[in-house]
């Protein structure tokens, strides 16, 4: 299949541009995502193509725009919301959890809530602990909804393209240190990549790293330092947590015999106990070690650079708990 | 990289023509000269105190994002000045001005400005989130409306205290869209508590103009459906908001319940620093810089009413400026806090 390069941001507004052009009833809203083409320029082009009927600049008041998507999604339309910083999910969490997670199941299977939101994550720029956090297990804790977790532009583009045709609400978590990352990205207009599905990023046969997001090029990065060492490491990315392909993790641990899971949330509860309780479930007899896993320091994301910074997972911490973990 | 701010010296002088008149006194003044001169002084610190953080952040000195509070002086200084050291306010993520005009020292924002130990939040908390409980300062805030709940509840506390404290919440034409807005001002005015709302409608919310997602043209007129008294007033005009809030502190303090106050006013910059602002006309702003400049407007009134010489507000400005150039040594001599303290206080 041919490719192209392009940053992660472009992956993301060119799977918008698809859809919308596809499915009339897609439309996208968020604050500034109109002519001013959303503040992370995810949204660059939309507004001049499709007009103000499609793309709407929402005002300050995301339990507002978020509650008329559920109501849109639940009447024939297929709203896409951009939420700016993923922290503002938290005003919206009305909407989210008891409206849109709920209200299909609640009314016995009578309507659908085909709704995407669009969340900016991730520590790394000094936003401090209201612009900095990664609220994806919060979400992935509450049944009816659906969380994907991209961390390439090919993989960007792909899950959004099959969350904007899915018919329940998703959380689609962008790391925002990856806006401008570049990747391949195929060509061909129907690529999608299906929810519930893992990918080996990176295969080997001495330990499993499972990462999510950003955190899989730090485990990538880790990877090859190891490889230095001598320890051939698999990377596997599972790309959404809900659905979650246990099966390809699963399958990694038990031939590796040793499984680490990295992921940008703070760590305690988070998505990382999930998968690490999940392998132990599943790949007991095949562990030659405990599971670990690495999370974000169990703090708000603090302002200052050298604060902030060591409170991420990073590639040094990786190796470290790699080489702990084998006692060497 | 932008130009220079304009206004990036100090605002521009009086005509010889109209400074003749400082000889014919006034009948009386709209404030006290020496309240006049205070307010001088603090709307000379925001502006040359925000200069230098443009600068700061500029260079690259400060982490983060720095959104500035200068053409809005008027709004901050006009109300502070009718409050009491004890008085609570709550900020907005546009904060340094109301940190300033509260009682925040120069030296401790510039350096949690700069993620130094020595700040405010001893480089917790950055630009978007100074505060200063012991002047009151209940804290800047990065989520826009997030000061509704905490500024009421202040003002409600003040009640069960029997405490004539008051409650001052400043937020953005953008927050007045925030669904906690109608929660927290109807409880106020149900309950009298005294809490003084002032919505600085600077006309847009990040690059959004705000008639384009708001459905009333004054924010005022929607005091009226919560049952409290709104007010419009000229947000660069530093007396008429002196005005207004003494009005609303002396009903709040006296059991008579909240105002909304909104101030009409323009940011003189970006939404933050970096910002190419391609959603407003240059000519726009070049109005509001010329004819609504709030520091010029008051120099102007202390010079045609014989408060104050041309000269001698030049020289305070002079003295400000020193004192904010210090603030920056002080911010960038200060030691960044070593990682361990990122463990600490999080829990009491
Ligand atoms: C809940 C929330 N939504 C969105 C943002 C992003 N944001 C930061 S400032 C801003 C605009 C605020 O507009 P306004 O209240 O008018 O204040 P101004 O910036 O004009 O002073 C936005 C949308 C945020 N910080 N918090
Ligand atoms: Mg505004």
């Amino acid at each position: 299949m041919p490719e192209r390069e392009m940053l992660f941001r472009e992956a993301i507004s060119e799977a918008m541009r698809e859809e919308m052009q596809r499915d009339s009833s897609v439309f996208l809203i968020g604050e500034d995502v109109g002519p001013s083409g959303g503040i992370f320029k995810c949204c660059e082009g939309l507004f001049e193509q499709f007009g103000p009927q499609r793309v709407l600049d929402a005002p300050i008041a995301e339990a507002g725009y978020i509650g008329l998507s559920v109501g849109a999604a639940m009447t024939q339309m297929r709203p896409i919301a951009e939420l700016m910083f993923g922290d503002f999910a938290l005003l919206a969490m009305d909407q989210i959890v008891n409206q849109a997670a709920k209200i299909r199941y609640m009314t016995g299977g009578q309507c659908k809530v085909p709704m995407t939101i669009r969340l900016a994550m991730g520590a790394g720029r000094s936003s401090a602990a209201q612009h900095s956090q990664s609220l994806q297990s919060i979400f992935a804790h509450v049944p009816g909804l659906k969380v994907a977790m991209p961390s390439t532009p090919r993989d960007a583009k792909g899950l959004l393209k099959s969350a904007i045709r899915d018919d329940n609400p998703v959380l689609f978590f962008e790391d925002k240190m990856m806006y401008n990352d570049k990747g391949a990205v195929p060509e061909e207009d129907d690529f999608i990549i299906p929810f519930g599905q893992a990918e080996v990023k990176r295969s080997g046969t001495d330990a499993t790293i499972v990462a999510t997001s950003s955190m899989v090029t730090v485990a990538l990065a880790a990877a090859d330092k190891l490889a230095e060492e001598g320890l051939d490491i698999e990377v596997v990315d599972p790309r959404t947590l809900m659905p979650l392909d246990e099966e390809t993790i699963v399958s990694s641990v038990r031939k590796t015999g040793y499984a680490l899971v990295v992921d940008e949330a703070p760590q305690s509860y988070g998505a990382t106990a999930e998968i690490a309780a999940r392998i132990g479930e599943k790949a007991f007899d095949y562990l030659d070690a405990p599971v670990m896993r690495i999370g974000a320091a169990d703090l708000p994301i603090p302002f200052s650079p050298p604060l902030e910074f060591p409170t991420i997972p990073d590639v040094e911490r990786v190796v470290r708990a790699i080489k702990d973990q084998r006692g060497s | 990289m932008a130009k220079k701010p304009s206004g990036s010296k100090r605002p521009p002088k009086k005509s010889a023509a109209k400074k003749k008149s400082k000889t014919q006194r006034m009948p009386s003044l709209r404030a006290p000269a020496d309240t006049l001169w205070l307010m001088y002084r603090k709307m000379s610190e925001i502006r040359l105190f925000e200069e230098q953080v443009w600068d700061v952040y500029t260079r690259g000195l400060m982490p983060g994002l720095a959104h500035l509070y200068i053409g809005e002086e008027a709004v901050a200084v006009g109300t502070c000045t009718a409050l009491r050291d004890d008085d609570y306010i709550t900020s907005t993520h546009r904060g340094h001005g109301h940190c300033l005009a509260k009682g925040g020292q120069l030296d401790r924002m510039m350096a949690e400005i700069m993620g130094k130990e020595a700040g405010y939040c001893r480089g917790k908390g950055g630009s978007m989130h100074i505060a200063d409980m012991s002047v009151g300062i209940l804290g800047a805030n990065g989520i826009v409306g997030g000061g509704f709940g905490i500024a009421t509840g202040a003002a409600l506390s003040s009640k069960l205290r029997n405490s004539d404290q008051v409650s001052v919440c400043f937020f953005g034409d953008g927050a007045s869209n925030q669904g906690i807005m109608l929660e927290t001002v109807n409880m106020a005015a149900a309950w009298d508590l005294p809490a003084i709302y002032i919505c600085e409608n600077n006309q847009y919310g990040e690059h959004t103009p705000y008639q384009a997602v708001t459905g009333v043209e004054d924010i005022a007129d929607r005091a009226k459906g919560l049952g409290l008294e709104g007010v419009i007033v000229d947000g660069s005009d530093v007396l008429a908001m002196f005005d207004s809030v003494n009005q609303a502190v002396d009903k709040a303090r006296t059991g008579g319940g909240p105002t909304l106050i909104e101030a009409k006013t323009y940011r003189f910059h970006g939404h933050h620093v970096g910002d190419a602002q391609t959603y407003r006309t240059r000519d726009e702003a070049e109005w509001w810089r010329t004819n609504k400049d709030p520091i010029k407007l008051l120099s102007d009134y202390m010079v045609d009413n014989g408060v104050a010489k041309q000269e001698e507000l030049d020289a305070i400005y002079e003295q400000v400026e020193r004192e904010v150039l210090n603030a920056i040594e002080f911010g960038k001599d200060a030691p960044l806090p070593p990682p361990e303290q990122a463990y600490e206080d999080l829990y009491a």
